[in-house]
């Protein structure tokens, strides 16, 4: 195959040997076969890409010439900054991280029996769609701990070392502890609530609390509240719901359709403040300190009743480090962690340490056996030959994984359009998804989704150009 | 089977190697266990929140099924089957996937099986040069082509009178032209390592190229046909964006786009989102565990080569 005729090259006809006749025929069959792909290629992929690159210089219906408006606007779209950020986050810890666990999961599964088993487990996800992936960890990420594993797993441990309360405030929501005191009750310091009336042993103290719903009463089982009874030698009293629905105005009294307040935790202060007895209300709201002696005391509700547990991390959201209002906006953005990133990143790990588990696996059992021998062989422990023999000669692979995983979270989407609910979409923003959404949804900007398709594009020539030189060095290949 | 064949093809028993870390074997096995558990999670967690009922998944979370297990019921795939196939119901959207998957696979191998043939196979001037350009493709993010194919379905509608927009062609057209680079790519590199001399042999004995393609070639490429075949199916199965994109006002859509749509309003319709998405994978499921050491192949041409 030394001599190469061009298809249609002209020869004299008298000198056309019958063996040169019948190679340009097959060169012709042959030609032929690769101009399905390559009309197909040239229409929808090369002539869009100079397309969108003569797009970009033009406004957003595309009718006029604007120059680099829309390349100055990519830099100042506080979208877009966004945009470059999350792109800068994902690249900067997506492929590092897939590149490390792909590594440690090839080598340690070379050590186990069940190899193949853990291989298949770890690069299933990698057939699911990312819509039902992101959609899955959506849920494992939710903020509400009867719905998300995760916060459901914090909340377990919060609650172990910071136990809630029989009746949570939820400050969150501009709720305080001073608020439920009705009658007979006053708020003392450390959110407690104190009694207003001296008691003295034999004497009974009734305290009313308001604002708590029913619905923590039927959790609690709550019975109607009846009215403490004298005990010599014992301080009783009554704490209860002081609101009356058949005596809505009406304070101070116990009426039968008002229930005692269950579980509270209460503490009998000696006129020094300090703690001497401690009870628990009951299921009618009574509670008894008994064989108390003379003196003045006052009755404490404690504060641990309206602790409230643990509400839930949002996962998916953005945590600011900042006080909402003594910084601008821009140190408030810098100082914030978009956790919902690392949701998505951990997401993208779950679908891709598999791919990069497989290759090196391939890239280990292809090392050439004997010089890992000779290292053991010459006395270097199993860290030296994996450290100096072991990854030099897996270089390449790692290299080729890194690459690949930074062009894969370069053109990250699904994830991002799926994964965070709606309110944090915005804080999730990537170049991806702003093409999507200037140049397919709302208000449509051709210009603008081209110039960061344009940048897209730039971002990937580098990858593309290095994938030609391996091409051509086949050492390498 | 399939990965241990495919990952370790020439490892040879390595002596002594074991039995060096046996004190740590127990620890070894122990946290790649505990690694294994993490990693099934979620997917177990969709299975279950897909098999209750659809009323609990905000009162009570899917692990209590392990305390509650008569909790497990079939409604939910009951009430998406007995649908039927009302344009954007599941089984719709399942049909859909298959309509857009199936062609666009069989097309790309097709064609890129042929222009691998070429590019190997063929004298013309110039084959270097193209093999490259289609190597550079392999990177094209899609989302630098949406905008101007868009563009051009419209204007060749108006010229022709078919518009591709908003129609499954127009999504078949679309993936195979972004499947080709890669598809080229692994058939040719697979094609290089067939000795010239059949083909060559062959033309001697006067077999037109056609010939030499369906009856030799092909044959022969079968493992690269597969593993590329099993790699577009998937690659398209699960595919949000170019759906998105094409279908515009389309009635059907397929099933990333069925699930997508629930996520507006997640909370209520998790049910559907984790049923459908058990749907969504049982079909590449079934392609990834028949054809285990194909896709594995195909993902390390892809990657190592």
């Amino acid at each position: 195959m030394t001599t190469l005729a061009m298809p249609g090259e002209q020869e004299a006809p008298d000198a056309t040997p019958p063996a040169a006749a019948k190679k340009r025929k097959w060169n012709r069959t042959s030609i032929a076969f690769v101009v399905p792909a390559a009309v197909w290629l040239g229409l929808i992929v090369v002539y869009p890409v100079v397309a969108t690159i003569r797009y970009s210089f033009f406004n957003e219906s595309g009718s006029s010439f604007v120059g680099l408006t829309n390349y100055k606007n990519l830099f100042t779209s506080d979208a877009l900054l966004t945009a470059f950020r999350n792109n800068f986050i994902w690249v900067v810890i997506f492929p590092f991280f897939v590149t490390f666990f792909g590594l440690v999961f090839a080598v340690l599964t070379e050590r186990i029996k069940w190899a193949t088993a853990f291989k298949t487990i770890i690069i299933m996800p990698i057939v699911f769609s990312t819509t039902a992936s992101a959609l899955v960890w959506s849920s494992l990420f939710d903020l509400n701990p009867h719905v998300g594993a995760l916060n459901a797993l914090v909340e377990t441990v919060s609650d172990w070392f910071n136990p809630p309360g029989a009746y949570p405030v939820d400050t969150a929501a501009g709720q305080t502890v001073a608020s439920l005191a009705s009658s007979g009750v006053r708020v003392a310091p450390g959110s407690n609530l104190r009694s207003v009336a001296v008691v003295r042993p034999g004497g009974t103290v009734r305290l009313g609390l308001v604002g708590i719903s029913p619905a923590t009463l039927q959790v609690l089982e709550a019975e109607p509240a009846t009215l403490p009874k004298a005990q010599p030698g014992a301080v009783t009293g009554l704490v209860w719901r002081d609101f009356s629905p058949s005596h809505p105005a009406s304070r101070t009294g116990v009426f039968r359709d008002e229930d005692g307040l269950p579980n509270l935790r209460l503490s009998l202060l000696a006129s020094n403040g300090s703690s001497v007895a401690s009870a628990v209300s009951d299921r009618h709201g009574l509670f008894a300190f008994t064989n108390v002696r003379a003196g003045a005391y006052h009755v404490q509700i404690d504060s641990s009743n309206f602790r409230s547990g643990f509400t839930g991390v949002f996962w998916l959201g953005t945590q600011s480090l900042t006080p909402t209002n003594s910084v601008g906006q821009t140190a408030q953005a810098l100082l914030s962690v978009p956790l919902v990133d690392m949701s998505m990143i951990v997401t993208y790990l779950w679908i891709w340490c598999g791919f990069a588990m497989v290759v090196l696996a391939a890239g280990l059992a292809s090392l050439d056996r004997a010089v890992l021998e000779a290292a053991r062989m010459d006395g270097a422990t199993e860290w030296q030959t994996f450290r100096r023999v072991t990854m030099p000669l897996l270089a390449p692979v790692l290299t080729v994984i890194f690459v690949t995983m930074i062009i894969n979270v370069l053109k990250v989407f699904d994830v991002i359009l799926n994964e965070p609910p709606g309110s944090s979409q915005e804080g999730a923003n990537t170049l991806a998804l702003s093409i999507y959404n200037f140049g397919f949804t709302g208000g449509i900007h051709t210009g603008l989704a081209s110039a960061i398709a344009v940048i897209l594009f730039l971002l990937v020539v580098p990858v593309m150009l290095w994938n030609l030189k391996k091409l051509k060095q086949p050492s390498n290949g | 089977m399939g990965i241990a064949q495919a990952t370790l093809p020439a490892a040879p028993p390595k002596p002594g190697r074991r039995s060096r870390f046996r004190p740590s074997r127990f620890a070894l096995d122990v946290f790649l266990g505990l690694i294994a558990a993490f990693w099934l999670v979620p997917t177990v967690s969709m299975a279950i929140i897909s098999f209750r009922p659809e009323g609990l998944f905000q009162v009570s979370g899917w692990w209590t099924v392990f305390s509650a297990p008569s909790q497990l019921t079939l409604a939910n795939y009951k009430a998406l089957f007995d649908q039927g196939l009302v344009a954007g119901g599941l089984l719709d959207s399942l049909v859909t996937s298959i309509e857009i998957t199936v062609p666009v696979t069989l097309l790309v191998t097709a064609i890129s099986a042929l222009a691998g043939y070429s590019l190997v196979f063929g004298s013309w001037r110039g084959r270097n040069l193209v093999f490259y350009s289609i190597v550079g493709l392999m990177v094209v993010p899609v989302q630098v082509a949406l905008l101007p194919v868009v563009q051009l379905y419209h204007g060749f509608g108006s010229l022709s009178g078919f518009n591709a927009y908003g129609t499954i062609v127009g999504v078949v057209i679309f993936h195979v032209a972004f499947g080709l680079p890669f598809g080229i790519f692994l058939m040719r590199n697979f094609y290089v390592g067939i000795p010239t001399e059949l083909v060559e042999a062959g033309r001697i004995d006067g077999a037109g190229e056609w010939l030499l393609f369906r009856r030799l070639i092909v044959p022969l490429g079968m493992a690269a046909t597969a593993s590329l075949a099993i790699f577009q199916f998937i690659w398209v199965w699960n595919d949000l964006l170019v759906a998105l994109v094409f279908l515009g006002g389309y009635s059907h859509f397929p099933m990333t786009i069925f699930l997508y749509d629930q996520t507006r309003t997640l909370a209520a319709n998790y049910w559907i989102v984790a049923t459908g998405a058990m749907v969504s994978i049982v079909v590449p499921l079934i392609v990834f565990f028949s054809f285990q050491r194909y896709f594995v192949r195909g993902m390390l041409a892809g990657a190592v080569k």
